[in-house]
């Protein structure tokens, strides 16, 4: 299960929402063992691509050393779909390599709607859980 | 001196828990076959036929080696080589 503030699920919607029609993603980082995200980090989709993302590397390799710094993980892992439901693709899970982490689906097909998921992938298997909003 | 390797969760089961090993090499080619001696199937894990796996981002420093040559970047003692699963995916 997911437990996740409202702040950071409307966090992750809105940067959703601002880089539609490309794909959006990002890390929530939490204290490494807690299973509690907290701090949002919107990282730039190196492909700036409806359909594609990656995490630009250097940026990524920034962050990750910051994280490592400050005794976190990535709890949460987040991208979105632009046109397609909030599931992960075949892409998606052959990339999946953060087994402890949350991998957070979003879709922006409808500007209407939210969809906001979240999965574990371990070894090209896909388990949905539950998501729980936090109180503040 | 030797260069200091750090590996990402994933891949240390390679390592046998370890975040970071070390290696020697004058070229990052080098450098993985030395590792792949003590740590079996870790490089096949970080490389294949035509350079460093697409699932991968391996880090010479601070640059990516992408962006120095690939597997032919010259290393020396001192260096840290990093290691990070590559996050990507979408919709196809």
């Amino acid at each position: 299960m997911l437990t996740i503030s409202a702040d950071l699920r409307a966090k992750i919607l809105a940067h959703a929402r601002a880089d539609h029609p490309d794909e959006a993603c990002g890390v929530i980082a939490g204290r490494a063992g807690s299973n509690r995200p907290e701090r949002f980090i919107a990282m730039l989709n190196a492909e700036r691509s409806p359909t594609f993302y990656r995490f630009d590397s250097l940026e990524q390799l920034r962050v990750w050393r910051e994280m490592d710094d400050r005794d976190e993980e990535p709890v949460v892992i987040y991208h979105s779909h632009t046109a397609t439901e909030a599931y992960p693709s075949r892409t998606d899970i052959s990339y999946a390599s953060e087994p402890g982490a949350h991998y957070v689906l979003v879709s922006t097909r409808n500007p209407e709607q939210d969809e906001f998921r979240s999965f574990r992938i371990l070894d090209g298997e896909v388990t949905e859980e539950d998501v729980t909003i936090a109180p503040e | 001196m030797a260069i200091e390797v750090r590996i990402p969760t994933i891949l240390r089961n390679y390592t046998g828990g370890q975040k970071a090993v070390e290696g020697s090499g004058a070229t990052l080619e080098e450098l993985f076959a030395d590792l792949d001696g003590r740590y079996e199937g870790l490089r096949e894990r970080l490389i294949d036929d035509s350079g460093v796996r697409r699932f991968v981002n391996v880090y010479l420093n601070d640059e990516d080696v992408r962006f120095l040559g690939g597997l032919s970047a010259p290393v020396s003692d001192g260096d840290t080589v990093t290691v990070l699963p590559a996050v990507a995916g979408g919709a196809r």
